[in-house]
């Protein structure tokens, strides 16, 4: 165990993922001698090689394509997008293709491809470069997603995805890459699909994703310091979707908020929430509250990003007008 | 078809603009005191300028993330899009967009794009609509070698050639998609040699010489304006930066831009100005003066436009 990096943490998991199974490989823009976009796969080509650690054109369709009839064929592909916003480039390879195979074949193929992506505000890189997309791809039947938000989760579940059969979309959030935390070095999974409670609490479940979790946590000091106790429910993963434990918290505290940063309308907490009132719902004493983006694209300009951005005094808001 | 004296000049005046508040934004940005990313254009400015000078208002161009340059030639207020890179509320798009989002659809810019390979379908559309309304006005698609390996790219090249639409593809090869270089992204050299599969002619080009830039472009927008379909353009170019300001470049090598910086497109074109008497050298000092002044009154104007209200967040999210 020591004190890594989400960056870092990433990045381990894909070298000992490489280094056990012949089969993985990555494949994705600036990738190799570059290290990626944001650097997660930087030492790797020199480790693995061009052959397993590929450079493709500016084609992202062909990148997710490749991913996919590559897995469909018996490799295991790790592809990266440097930015969510470029799936559109390339959505048919991934919901069409990806996604269905197996079932359209009756169960024929298997797609076992992990398909990362940094998502997400902050960096002042505008409305094309900064989105938060997790609720296009969970609403997709035949992916699993993924969006960690400590260096552990990072590593077990980006493991995890590579192990998995299916099509994982694995959301990494920019600002989480320089975040540390206690990673183990050895090889470990993290479940997908099982969620983790980061904090716990009494009087309100708060569920929060990705960079989120992190802001809710900072929220939960701030209530406690008021006297009111706040559980952080973090699922880490959105499909599948870990309802017990999102349940089991709040039949224990009896009111929910959900935080994201994705656009609130037909956000992923929309798909929680409707999840606890069909679910929950005699079990909780206030209505439910999202804390999300506002209804808008991305704007450039600082002042507006952080007024765009969801914040801890938000989601302090949110709990106090149910608590 | 060369130009006159009078475009010559003012080529001559687009390249400095270009080249200064590039420069000026290159400082800026190390200082610290520009949010976000930015893409310099310095060492092609005689792509842009030699593509878009003739061009009219009516006359459409798409850009790239490296726009600056394109949108500067195409007539583009160098105060507006100072303060849009500065973020500030007086800017092109009101702070919401910045360096890689900015537009002036009077002036016929569709806008940069944060989309590699973004630009050609939006280019079809305007061509189409050109074509639509039965006017002579042509677009011009700017994009990248790295670009050009889109299938959005090559579904445009098809279309606009199967459609016969006034669209002038100009292709910027500075011979990297960030630290891609081209001979890793395809197999031909050169990329003019794609037109022939779509029909279309397609020519090679020294893209740091702002007159050969200029009659290539020129006369595939005669052919566009005739309504006899588009054509390639294949600017062969080099840029001095990194792929963004902040890229440390280990991927190129210190002699390649030598090489490069030895070729700059502006002494080249002074030395032309300057024989064939269109100016003489205290005119160009003269210009160049006039042009850095204008660039400085850009940066003091950014710097005194207040920053946008949060309140202005959900404005123009539709019509
Ligand atoms: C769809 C998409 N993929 C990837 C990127 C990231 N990206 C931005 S610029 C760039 C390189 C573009 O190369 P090229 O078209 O040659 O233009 P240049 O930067 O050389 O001017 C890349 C990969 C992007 N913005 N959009
Ligand atoms: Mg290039």
């Amino acid at each position: 165990m020591s004190k890594k990096t989400y960056l870092q943490a990433l990045n381990e998991a894909l070298r000992q993922e490489m280094e056990r199974d012949e089969k993985v490989f990555i494949i994705g823009e600036d990738v190799g001698q570059f290290g990626g976009c944001f650097g997660v796969t930087q030492g790797l080509f020199d480790t693995f090689g061009e052959g397993r650690v590929m450079d493709t054109p500016i084609t992202e369709s062909a990148i997710v394509g490749t991913a996919a009839g590559a897995a469909a064929s018996g490799l295991r592909p790790v592809a990266e997008l440097m930015f969510v916003d470029f799936i559109g480039v390339s959505m048919d390879q991934l919901f069409n293709q990806a996604a269905k195979m197996r079932f359209m074949f009756g169960g024929k193929a298997t797609v076992p491809m992990t398909l990362r992506m940094p998502q997400g505000a902050g960096i002042g890189a505008a409305a094309q470069h900064s989105q938060s997309l997790e609720a296009w791809f969970m609403h997709v039947p035949g992916l699993k997603v993924a969006i960690p938000s400590t260096p552990y989760d990072a590593k077990g579940m980006l493991i995890s995805a590579i192990r998995d059969e299916n099509p994982v979309v694995f959301l990494e959030h920019k600002l989480l890459y320089g975040v540390d935390g206690d990673v183990p070095d050895e090889s470990y999974t993290v479940e997908l699909g099982k969620a983790d409670i980061k904090r716990e609490g009494t009087d309100v479940t708060i569920v929060a994703t990705s960079l989120m979790v992190h802001t809710a946590l900072a929220a939960a000091e701030k209530l406690q310091a008021d006297g009111i106790s706040a559980e952080v429910v973090d699922p880490r993963c959105l499909q599948p979707l870990d309802k017990e434990t999102i349940l089991g918290s709040v039949k224990k505290t009896n009111a929910l908020v959900v935080a994201h940063e994705a656009v609130g309308f037909a956000g992923p907490g929309a798909e929680i929430a409707a999840m606890v009132a069909e679910e929950a719902l005699d079990y909780l004493d206030a209505p439910i509250k999202r804390v999300a983006a506002p209804f808008c694209p991305v704007p450039f300009s600082p002042p507006l990003e952080q007024a765009y951005i969801p914040n801890e005094d938000d989601i302090v808001a949110a709990v106090k007008s149910i608590r | 078809m060369s130009p006159d004296k009078k475009m010559m000049v003012s080529m001559y005046e687009t390249m400095n603009r270009i080249r200064l508040f590039e420069t000026k934004l290159q400082e800026f940005f190390a200082a610290g005191r520009i949010p976000g990313f930015v893409h310099l254009y310095l060492g092609e400015e005689a792509v842009a300028t030699g593509a878009c000078a003739g061009l009219t208002n009516q006359d459409k161009i798409t850009s790239t993330h490296r726009g600056h340059g394109h949108l500067l030639a195409k007539g583009g207020d160098l105060k507006l899009m100072m303060a849009e890179i500065f973020g500030r509320k007086d800017g092109y798009c009101k702070g919401k967009g910045g360096s890689m989002h900015i537009a002036d659809f009077d002036l016929g810019i569709l806008g940069a794009n944060g989309i590699v390979g973004g630009g050609g379908p939006l280019a079809l559309g305007a061509a189409l609509a050109n074509k639509y309304e039965k006017t002579d006005a042509v677009v011009i698609c700017f994009f990248g070698d790295g670009a050009s390996n889109q299938g959005t790219t090559q579904e445009s090249l098809n279309m606009a050639s199967a459609w016969k639409l006034p669209l002038v593809f100009v292709n910027e090869n500075n011979g990297y998609g960030i630290s891609c270089p081209q001979c890793k992204s395809m197999a031909v050299t050169d990329i003019a040699d794609r037109a022939a599969a779509y029909d279309m002619p397609g020519v090679v080009v020294d893209g740091n010489d702002v007159l050969a830039v200029h009659e290539a472009v020129s006369e595939a927008v005669k052919r566009a304006r005739k309504g006899e379909g588009p054509s390639l353009v294949e600017c062969k170019t080099y840029r001095w930066r990194g792929h963004f300001e902040g890229d440390a470049c280990t991927y190129r090598c210190d002699e390649e831009l030598k090489e490069w910086m030895a070729k700059d497109p502006i002494p080249r074109f002074e030395e032309k100005l300057v024989e064939s008497g269109v100016l003489k050298k205290k005119d160009l000092k003269e210009i160049k003066a006039r042009i850095e002044k204008e660039v400085g009154e850009a940066v003091e104007f950014a710097e005194q436009s207040p920053l946008p209200e949060a309140s202005a967040l959900m404005d123009d999210v539709y019509a």
